[in-house]
C-alpha cells in the first residue's frame, strides 16, 4: 500500500492506559507536563482520565491520585492545538460523567463495550452523538469473535450515532492477519464516513505491525502510547510507529523527534517499572488475557503464593472479560486452596 | 393454614413464569392471574398452569381482582408502565410488590429491612432494587450492622443470557439504583455499583464481589461471624447463595467473594441474578401475607 500523503490521526494513551502500570497515581504536573509536550510534538488526540474511564475510581480497580474532572479540567485549557479525548466503560461510569467530561471541554467520547455487548451502549453513544461530540464506538477483547461477529457489533454502535468504530485488542493477541479480517470487513460494510480506528497492545510484540496492518485495511485512527505507556507490555509505542509512518511518507501532523523526546525524556522517567515484555504480559497476549489484569495478578500471587502467570492462564481460561479484576483476588485464592 | 393469599403476576416473560412457578410451592401464596398484553408463549404457559389470563394488560384482570380476593399483585415488566399498574391494583385494595427500576416505593431487601417495613404496616408499593442489589446488599449490611462502612462497593458478574434488552438499554438505572440502595440499604455512607455482563459459553453463573470500606480497623471475627449468619438468612429463600472466599480482610477493606445459582424452575440455573429478585419478591409477599395472616397489619 502506498501511504504517501495518507491522512492517519494518532490518539495517545499514556495519560488514560498508562494509567494502568502507574496505578492511577500519575499527579496533575506531570499529566500536564506530558500532555502539552504531546501537544507541541503534534499529537492531535490525547486520552485523560482513570484507566478503567470515567467512573473508573473504585476499590476494584484503584482509587487515582485525583478525580477525572481535576485532571480533564487541568489538562484541556492548556492544549493549544490538541484535542482531549474521554474514555467510558457503561456499566462502570454513566451517563452523568459523560456530561462532566463534555461539560469540561472533551472533544472525543469513547463508549467501550466487551466486543459482544454493543448494546449496553446505546444510551452514552446516543448522548454523545446528540451533544455533538465526536463519537467512538470501543470494541473491546475483539479477538474473542470473528471478524463478522465484530461487524454486526460495530453496526449497532453506527446505528446509535458512533462516527467512528475501533476493532481494540485489548489483551494484545491479535496477528497481523486478525487485525487485517476484522478491518476490512468493517470498511466494506460500515458507512463509508464512519472512521475506523484500532487499539493495541504490545504483549506480542506486535503493536507496530498491527497497526500498520489495520492502516492497510482501511482504519484511519490508531492509539499508541508514548513510550508505550500503557497496561501489559503497553500500547503500541507511539513514538515507534510515528517514525515508521514517517519514513512511509504518511501524514500525521507529529514531528517525531519532539515525541520521541515526550517518550525519553518525560514518560520513561514516569515509570514504576519498565513497561515491557516480560514473561507475565507475554502471557497476556499469547492466552488473551485483558491488559489490565497484569498488575492485580502480581499483587494477588505474591499475596497468596501463586505464580501471576498460572493466575492469567486461569483468568483465560475462565473466559474472564474486561472489568473483572475482582475475580483476581478469588482465582489467587482458590488456587492457593487448592495447593 | 386455612387460607392462601392471592396473588397476580403482570408480565409473562421469563422473570414472571420462573416467578410464578416459585409461587405454586409458596404455602403462601396463590397466584390466580398472569397479566399480558397480547397472546403468547407466557400467556399460554400460565393457561396451561391453570391461570386465569388477561391478554388485555391489567384492565383485563381489575374488573375481577376484588371478586378473586387479589392481595398481592406482582410488576415483572417495565419501568415505564410500572406507575400506571401500580396505582391500578392499589385502587382493588392489593399490595404491589415491584420487580421493575422504578422504585416508586420504599425499596425491599428481604433480610435486611422486610422486618422494618412490616414494622411501618400495609404499604402500597414495595421495590425490589436491582439483582445485583438482591445479591450484595445483604452483604454490605452483614459488614454495616457490625461496624461503620465509610464507602460499599459492589461488582456484579452476570452472564449476557440473562441479560434482557430492557437492562441493556438503561444500563444505568443498574448502577445508579444499586448504588442508592447500597447506601440506603446496606448502610455504606457511599455506594458503589459495577455490572460486568460477559458473554462465555456455558454461561457463567452470577458472580459477585462485595467490597467495603470500614472507618476503623475492621473486627474480623464479628464481621466473618455477620457474614455466615446473613448468608443463612438469603439462603432461606435462594439455596444456591454461596460465600465462595472471605470475607478478606485487607488494611480496612473488608471483601466478600459471592456466586448466585438459581433455582432452575424457570430460569437457567447460572441466572442467579434473576432467580434471586423472583424468590426476593415471593418472600417478601409471603412475610407480608404471614404479618397480615397473623395480625400484625390490617
Amino acid at each position: 500500500m502506498n501511504y504517501q500523503g495518507k491522512k492517519i490521526t494518532l490518539h495517545d494513551m499514556c495519560l488514560r492506559d498508562g494509567m494502568h502500570p502507574k496505578r492511577h497515581q500519575i499527579s496533575l504536573d506531570e499529566m500536564v507536563d506530558i500532555a502539552t509536550g504531546l501537544d507541541d510534538a503534534g499529537v492531535p488526540l490525547i486520552e485523560v482520565t482513570h484507566g478503567d474511564g470515567l467512573g473508573g475510581t473504585s476499590v476494584n480497580y484503584g482509587f487515582p491520585a485525583h478525580t477525572d474532572k481535576e485532571y480533564l479540567s487541568t489538562v484541556i485549557p492548556r492544549m493549544k492545538r490538541a484535542k482531549v479525548s474521554a474514555l467510558l466503560l457503561p456499566g462502570i461510569g454513566t451517563v452523568d460523567h459523560l456530561k462532566m467530561a463534555a461539560d469540561l471541554g472533551v472533544n472525543t467520547i469513547r463508549v467501550a463495550t466487551h466486543c459482544t455487548e454493543a448494546d449496553v451502549s446505546e444510551q452514552h453513544i446516543g448522548m454523545a452523538s446528540d451533544m455533538g461530540l465526536d463519537t467512538v464506538g470501543f470494541l473491546m477483547m475483539a479477538h474473542m469473535i470473528s471478524a463478522e461477529q465484530l461487524l454486526q457489533q460495530a453496526l449497532l454502535m453506527e446505528s446509535y450515532g458512533a462516527n467512528c468504530i475501533y476493532c481494540t485488542d485489548s489483551a494484545g493477541y491479535m496477528l497481523p492477519h486478525q487485525v487485517t479480517e476484522r478491518i476490512q470487513l468493517l470498511r466494506s460494510r460500515l458507512k463509508p464516513e464512519t472512521e475506523l480506528g484500532f487499539h493495541g497492545h504490545h504483549n506480542l510484540g506486535l503493536g507496530v505491525a498491527n497497526s500498520m496492518a489495520a492502516v492497510e485495511a482501511g482504519a484511519n485512527r490508531i492509539d499508541g502510547s508514548a513510550a508505550g505507556l500503557g497496561a501489559g507490555a503497553g500500547n503500541t509505542p507511539l513514538e515507534v510507529f510515528a517514525a515508521v509512518l514517517d519514513r512511509l511518507e504518511a501524514d500525521t501532523g507529529v514531528d517525531i523527534f519532539k515525541l520521541m523526546a515526550v517518550a525519553e525524556e518525560k514518560v520513561v522517567p514516569l515509570m514504576d517499572e519498565l513497561v515491557r515484555v516480560d514473561r507475565d504480559s507475554l502471557t497476556l497476549g499469547y492466552a488473551g488475557v485483558y491488559s489490565s489484569f497484569l498488575l492485580f495478578a502480581k499483587r494477588a500471587g505474591e499475596k497468596y503464593g501463586v505464580p501471576s502467570q498460572d493466575i492469567l492462564l486461569e483468568m483465560a481460561k475462565r473466559k474472564a472479560i474486561g472489568g473483572q479484576e475482582d475475580l483476581i483476588e478469588d482465582v489467587a485464592m482458590e488456587m492457593a486452596g487448592s495447593r | 393454614m386455612s387460607k392462601k393469599f392471592k396473588a397476580a403476576i403482570i408480565g409473562p416473560g421469563n422473570i414472571g413464569t420462573d416467578l410464578l412457578m416459585k409461587a405454586m410451592r409458596s404455602d403462601w401464596i396463590e397466584p390466580v392471574w398472569m397479566v399480558g398484553i397480547e397472546e403468547s408463549e407466557g400467556i399460554k404457559r400460565a393457561r396451561d398452569f391453570g391461570m386465569k389470563v388477561s391478554t388485555n394488560g391489567v384492565d383485563g384482570m381489575v374488573p375481577h381482582m376484588k371478586e378473586d380476593e387479589i392481595d398481592f399483585v406482582f410488576d415483572a415488566t417495565s419501568a415505564y408502565v410500572h406507575a400506571e399498574n401500580s396505582r391500578k391494583v392499589n385502587e382493588q385494595g392489593a399490595i404491589m410488590i415491584d420487580l421493575t427500576p422504578a422504585a416508586i416505593g420504599p425499596y425491599c431487601i428481604p433480610p435486611v429491612n422486610l422486618q422494618d417495613l412490616l414494622k411501618e404496616g400495609r404499604t402500597p408499593n414495595v421495590n425490589m432494587v436491582t439483582c445485583g442489589g438482591q445479591a450484595t446488599i445483604p452483604m454490605v449490611n452483614a459488614v454495616s450492622r457490625v461496624q461503620a462502612v465509610e464507602y460499599g462497593e459492589i461488582v456484579a458478574t452476570v452472564s449476557s443470557k440473562s441479560v434482557g434488552p430492557g437492562t441493556r438499554k438503561n444500563i444505568d438505572e443498574f448502577t445508579r439504583t444499586t448504588a442508592g440502595a447500597i447506601e440506603q440499604i446496606g448502610g455504606a455512607d457511599k455506594g458503589k455499583a459495577i455490572i460486568i455482563v460477559n458473554p462465555a459459553e456455558p454461561p457463567l453463573i452470577m458472580r459477585d464481589t462485595i467490597h467495603c470500606l470500614t472507618k476503623d480497623e475492621p473486627n474480623q471475627e464479628r464481621i466473618t461471624e455477620s457474614v455466615l449468619e446473613m448468608v443463612k438468612q438469603v439462603q432461606k429463600y435462594v439455596p444456591g447463595y454461596t460465600l465462595k472466599n472471605g470475607p478478606v480482610f485487607d488494611g480496612n477493606r473488608v471483601t466478600i467473594f459471592m456466586e448466585v445459582e438459581g433455582l432452575g424452575d424457570f430460569l437457567p440455573k447460572y441466572s442467579g441474578n434473576l432467580d434471586i429478585m423472583t424468590a426476593a419478591a415471593l418472600r417478601t409477599a409471603e412475610m407480608y401475607a404471614e404479618s397480615i395472616h397473623n395480625g400484625d397489619i390490617a
